[in-house]
């Protein structure tokens, strides 16, 4: 689908649009299955066993047992659908989405006193702020 | 008849209520955050609603990918604090206005804005972390509470224009009600964050205190920016803010040209965890 994304220019940032929707459904519907407290201890009990029980890609099991956000979002998964494996392993948050940038928990959350990640430079691809991806070679 | 006496704004960060709910609300971190709503408590004394219609957002928590609706009004009669993974939040549960949200829900449709209704569902922090914020703690809330969904989750989300449209909507579903009530209508989520990618940990304060200068002096202007500048320049997750429309929509200069509110209370700090938390309250004058 060629739809417009305006938004896919914006550095280090996944928009859950229909298209990472639907890649992500059997993920995102697996972090839903974690609001229970029963599944909660199944999954803990055997996450590999528990992950095969829906219809997720390898990749993605591969990425919710390594606590590979940035890769889950990749695959389709929305933070606040992840954030319920978070609330499994009892992480906040502020733990979650710091996981993703790279810093320490520390550096983080040291950022965030500070006043948080700057705007500057982390508009759009190719400017030069700290939330830039790596350039492809 | 019933009258919209004021419109409120305010985050809805889920470590204020887990702040909140352990008692952690005068260590230095916390502090600033809750003295920001102290204003609140005494405002209330005298302004008092009889139901607030509050907008919020389920955070994959209600409404999971088997259905999102774009705009949802609750008409059951009350509603549970949503487990989200770490256990129900310690609060009380919602008391809504069936009668009040019924009507709301049909001369809305007849305005041509095609709402879910939805009567069976447990409301999650962004509904009941504002209640705390503003009322504190409480063994009940102390008004009915019509919560009112929005989908800021999935793309496409509504446009700032629809939103500010719909609260002109809901403000005069409410003045055609004819019980004399005080409403408050209520925006809340924001401001400026993102909680995923390398570049989680954004805050963009000018922005977010534009933002609040033109809510307050110019919303149609203000409604007219697209959804891509939220998001650029507020974060993935300030998008949220476009909520905080459909509240001042709902004020008299919106709705019937009347005068422009009054600003009782403006508040803003940064961080609340990954978060700017903004705080606004606006009262309809004459």
């Amino acid at each position: 689908m060629a739809a417009d994304k305006p938004y896919a220019d914006i550095p280090g940032t996944t928009i859950f649009d229909a298209d990472q929707s639907r890649k992500g459904y059997w993920l995102n519907q697996f972090c839903m299955s974690l609001m229970k407290a029963e599944n909660r201890a199944r999954f803990k009990a055997n996450e590999r066993l528990y992950l095969d029980e829906w219809k997720m890609t390898e990749d993605q099991k591969q990425a919710v047992l390594a606590r590979d956000l940035n890769r889950c979002i990749e695959l389709g998964g929305n933070i606040y659908f992840l954030a319920k494996i978070g609330a499994t392993d009892g992480k906040s948050f502020q733990q979650m989405a710091g996981s993703m940038t790279g810093m320490t928990e520390q550096e983080y959350r040291d950022m965030m006193i500070k006043g948080g990640r700057k705007i500057d430079g982390n508009r759009r691809i190719g400017e030069h702020g700290d939330a830039q991806r790596p350039r492809k070679a | 008849m019933a009258r919209i006496t004021a419109s409120l704004y305010t985050s809805h960060i889920p470590a204020v209520g887990a702040a909140f709910d352990l008692g952690k609300t005068k260590e230095d971190y916390w502090k600033p955050v809750f003295a920001g709503y102290d204003f609140d408590k005494q405002w209330m004394k005298a302004h008092k609603p009889d139901v607030i219609v509050a907008v919020y957002n389920d955070h994959a928590t209600a409404f999971s990918l088997a259905m999102i609706p774009t705009f949802a009004i609750m008409t059951g009669p009350e509603f549970n604090p949503a487990d989200e993974g770490y256990g129900a939040r310690p609060v009380p549960k919602v008391v809504g206005d069936p009668e009040l949200a019924s009507h709301i829900a049909s001369e809305v449709i007849q305005q041509d804005f095609d709402l879910t209704m939805v009567n069976e569902i447990d409301v999650d922090h962004g509904l009941t972390v504002p209640l705390s914020c503003v009322f504190g703690e409480v063994k009940e809330w102390p008004c009915k509470v019509i919560p009112f969904a929005v989908n800021v989750v999935q793309h496409p989300v509504p446009s700032g224009a629809r939103c500010l449209a719909l609260g002109r909507a809901i403000g005069k579903a409410i003045e055609s009600y004819p019980e004399d009530i005080n409403v408050q209508v209520w925006g809340t989520g924001g401001m400026s964050h993102q909680l995923q990618g390398p570049r989680a940990g954004l805050i963009n304060r000018e922005w977010d205190n534009a933002f609040l200068d033109r809510l307050i002096d110019d919303p149609a202007g203000l409604s007219q920016m697209p959804n891509i500048e939220y998001v650029r320049e507020a974060g993935s997750e300030g998008i949220e803010l476009v909520m905080w429309l459909v509240a001042r929509g709902a004020m008299a200069d919106v709705v019937d040209h009347g005068p422009k509110p009054k600003v009782a209370h403006r508040f803003y700090h940064v961080p609340a965890s990954n978060t700017a938390v903004g705080h606004l309250i606006l009262e309809n004058v004459g």
